[in-house]
């Protein structure tokens, strides 16, 4: 079964797990994913891998308590299992041959940028990471970040840790002081990995943007979660979840992603009435 | 005496409009006094026309036979003999275009009810607490199964009880495949799908879920490291086909597998689920084939006030089966045929609001036989819906061709098979949809029990 091995809260709402799932983790690659389901009869959820334990067959994953699912998820303690655990999906981010590149990571998707900050640095890339967050309460992976980074950039809303303002903003700056990245790759909310590819479009920087939309098997087999890249539909579980920025229509994908909003806040408040426990 | 009855007799389903609000089985099964009526019809005839229709060679004359004189259990072995699905089968199999379809019965009436018989024998059967099946003794030679469809189960089977050690890798967390996301609870209620498998368990078969194969192992792997001697891929045709017209990714617009996977293996209907589904008021769905009746029947079920099916041939080409239309019907499920979407148009928000669609007439007939439909020009007209669902067609997955060298597919995707289940990689073997295309659940069944055989003389003559 897929045991908890270590479970530790971020923040007030970010929760890491790892999970023993040692085929997953021998062959998981930054920017893949799994599909988990929390307990019998729950519901199937994607959550993007950021990192493996190999020596120990574990895999991490790091999710924001959004819905009833990622609730009842961080219901579960280290030494239980999950039900489901069933990876790794997608295509791996390509990273081949990049020698200077700018990770910009917003929220929790901040939790992918990062493994593939470090695979870049690893590779003896020359990484620059930019990442932003509501508050600082909401700060996640900052020493982790620090260490596989050349340059390191932290932006809050309000304020209240590193500077103000969104991840655009440094990001122009560092394109306009001269900065020449080979690469830039967004993760993190739909409307920010937008406005990236809104600051790199004309300066004519690759910039990859990894999709998180709403997925039901994860295999190619429903089609739920597809998008329009370049005028073509494409499936995000099979054919990405990386895509090139430039050719995401982002307006559909956010409209799409507000599909069930009626109906999972319901499911949240009724998850929360259940549970009954202090959550945001 | 046969019973010369020109009737079958009569099988008890449920009122038409109770049902079209309930996922609860349509049809509910003879008693034993109706399953000896009925098989007193078949004349035991010396030529056994109906055997040759079945894909799986079940021996019909020999179990109904036994059915007639009350020995169930007897008639239960002739079958699982050949078929290791028989509740399965006796449900969904289209016995009218198979077996039926050559009963000399059917010449002057109705032909003996093959399918309705051979569900009652599975069903009082698996209704028998304790009637296990044996373990074979095991011969030690490894094969493993990608999938756990109609295909993949029958293969394994079939090893199983000639001793192989098989294990079936599936994707989902469940195993049953299409019979399980796809063929909807009121047709075939899972409960049986999950003791067919039990029954395969039994067998000594292993069920490894969650083991997207192509991903977490190659097929090199299983045969390299893992010491599979055989792998048979039963992978289906998963890959849903929209039609590319505007509109097609508004909110509202499903593939119908997305649409039946949510209804049936996330059981999305159930008022406690944490998986979402639409619940649309006007349902459009496209297409004209046994899942395009399984959406607009399920569609029904879950709330919707009209659910149409949209088909651009007329009823006499709709490719599903006519037991599957005259439920639609009886339910309220409205028939526009010689009608194709043209456009999907939504709201401000992109949920959809209607379909523009226009008339099709038919023309000559195309490479295939069927008369092509044509456009009516100027015959475009706006019909309101919320909700709109792609049963035009799936396509098999590339996921395991794409991770796996020297696997030839065709163009389309079906992975290129002898007519024994051979691919083009020494070893690897493969039947059912992956191979033909979206078919149904018997043909994948006699590809599974082909490609079993195949697989046992292969590994024999290794042996040697």
């Amino acid at each position: 079964m897929y045991k908890i091995t270590e479970k530790r809260p971020l923040t007030r709402n970010i929760t890491l797990m790892r999970i023993e799932a040692p085929l997953v983790a021998k062959k998981a690659q930054p920017g893949q994913f799994v599909i988990l389901r929390a307990t019998k009869d729950g519901e199937r959820i994607p959550l993007t891998i950021s990192g493996t334990d190999t020596d120990r067959g574990t895999v991490c994953i790091i999710f924001q308590i959004v819905g009833a699912t990622t609730r009842q998820l961080n219901t579960l303690e280290e030494g239980d299992c999950l039900a489901d655990f069933a990876g790794p999906l997608g295509k791996p981010t390509e990273l081949d041959g990049l020698k200077k590149v700018c990770v910009v990571g917003g929220g929790v998707g901040c939790a992918i940028a990062m493994p593939i900050a470090q695979k870049l640095h690893d590779m003896g890339c020359e990484v620059h990471s930019i990442v932003g967050f509501r508050n600082k309460d909401f700060l996640i992976l900052e020493d982790e970040f620090k260490a596989c980074s050349d340059k390191y950039i932290i932006m809050t809303d309000d304020g209240s840790y590193g500077e103000k303002g969104v991840v655009t903003a440094p990001l122009k700056a560092l394109i306009e002081s001269g900065e020449r990245y080979d690469m830039v790759i967004a993760i993190g909310p739909l409307l920010m990995m937008k406005f990236v590819v809104e600051t790199t479009r004309p300066f004519e920087i690759p910039t990859t943007v990894s999709m998180n939309p709403i997925m039901i098997d994860g295999t190619g087999m429903c089609g739920g979660c597809r998008l329009t890249v370049g005028g073509e539909t494409k499936f995000a579980c099979v054919d990405g979840p990386d895509f090139d920025g430039f050719k995401v229509d982002f307006d559909e994908a956010m409209k799409r992603t507000a599909m069930y909003r009626k109906f999972e806040r319901h499911a949240y408040e009724a998850a929360c009435n259940l549970l009954n426990k202090e959550v945001e | 005496m046969p019973n010369m009855s020109p009737k079958k007799t009569p099988m008890p389903s449920q009122d038409p409009k109770v049902r079209a609000r309930n996922f609860l089985e349509v049809s509910q099964g003879y008693t034993a006094e109706m399953a000896r009526e009925e098989a007193s019809r078949c004349l035991n005839c010396k030529h056994r026309p109906c055997v040759s229709g079945c894909p799986v060679h079940i021996r019909i004359p020999d179990f109904i036979a036994q059915v007639a004189k009350g020995d169930f259990d007897a008639a239960y072995d002739i079958i699982s003999d050949a078929s290791n699905l028989p509740a399965v089968c006796g449900r969904v199999c289209p016995q009218e275009s198979q077996c039926e379809k050559l009963c000399v019965r059917g010449i002057k009436g109705d032909p003996v009810g093959i399918g309705r018989l051979e569900r009652f024998v599975a069903d009082h059967h698996n209704a028998q607490p304790g009637k296990k099946l044996k373990k074979p003794v095991s011969n030690g030679r490894k094969v493993a199964v990608i999938g756990s469809g109609p295909s993949g189960l029958t293969c394994a089977g079939d090893l199983a009880k000639k001793g192989y050690e098989v294990t079936v890798f599936e994707a989902l967390h469940l195993a049953g495949g299409v019979l399980v996301y796809g063929i909807p609870e009121f047709r075939l209620p899972k409960t049986i799908v999950q003791k067919e498998v039990d029954n395969l368990i039994a067998l000594g078969v292993k069920i490894e879920t969650n083991m997207v194969i192509g991903k977490v192992l190659s097929i090199d792997e299983l045969m390299d490291e893992y010491g599979f001697e055989a792998v048979f891929i039963g992978s289906g045709a998963g890959l849903p086909r929209f039609m590319n017209i505007p509109g097609e990714n508004l909110c509202g617009v499903y593939s119908a597998n997305e649409f039946l996977t949510r209804t049936n293996l996330m059981k999305a209907y159930k008022h406690n689920a944490l998986t979402p589904i639409m619940h649309a008021k006007k349902v459009v769905v496209v297409g004209g084939g046994n899942v395009a009746m399984d959406a607009a029947r399920s569609a029904l079920r879950i709330g919707a006030e009209k659910v149409y099916i949209m088909y651009r041939r007329s009823e006499e080409e709709l490719p599903a089966r006519r037991e599957e239309v005259h439920h639609a019907k009886e339910e309220g499920v409205e028939f526009m045929m010689l009608t194709n979407p043209v456009e999907i148009l939504g709201n401000e928000d992109d949920f959809v609001k209607a379909v523009r669609c226009e008339k099709m007439a038919l023309g000559e007939p195309d490479a295939g036989g069927r008369r092509r439909p044509i456009e009516v020009p100027g015959s475009e007209f706006l019909l309101d819906a919320d909700c709109v669902i792609m049963a035009i067609g799936t396509s098999p997955n590339p996921l395991i061709k794409s991770t796996t060298e020297g696997l030839e597919t065709q163009k389309w995707g079906g992975i290129i098979v002898d007519e024994n289940g051979r691919t083009t990689r020494e070893g690897v073997f493969a039947g059912g949809d992956a191979v033909t295309g979206a078919a149904t659940v018997i043909l994948a069944m006699g590809e599974g029990k082909t490609a079993a055989k195949a697989i046992d003389e292969y590994i024999r003559n290794k042996a040697k």
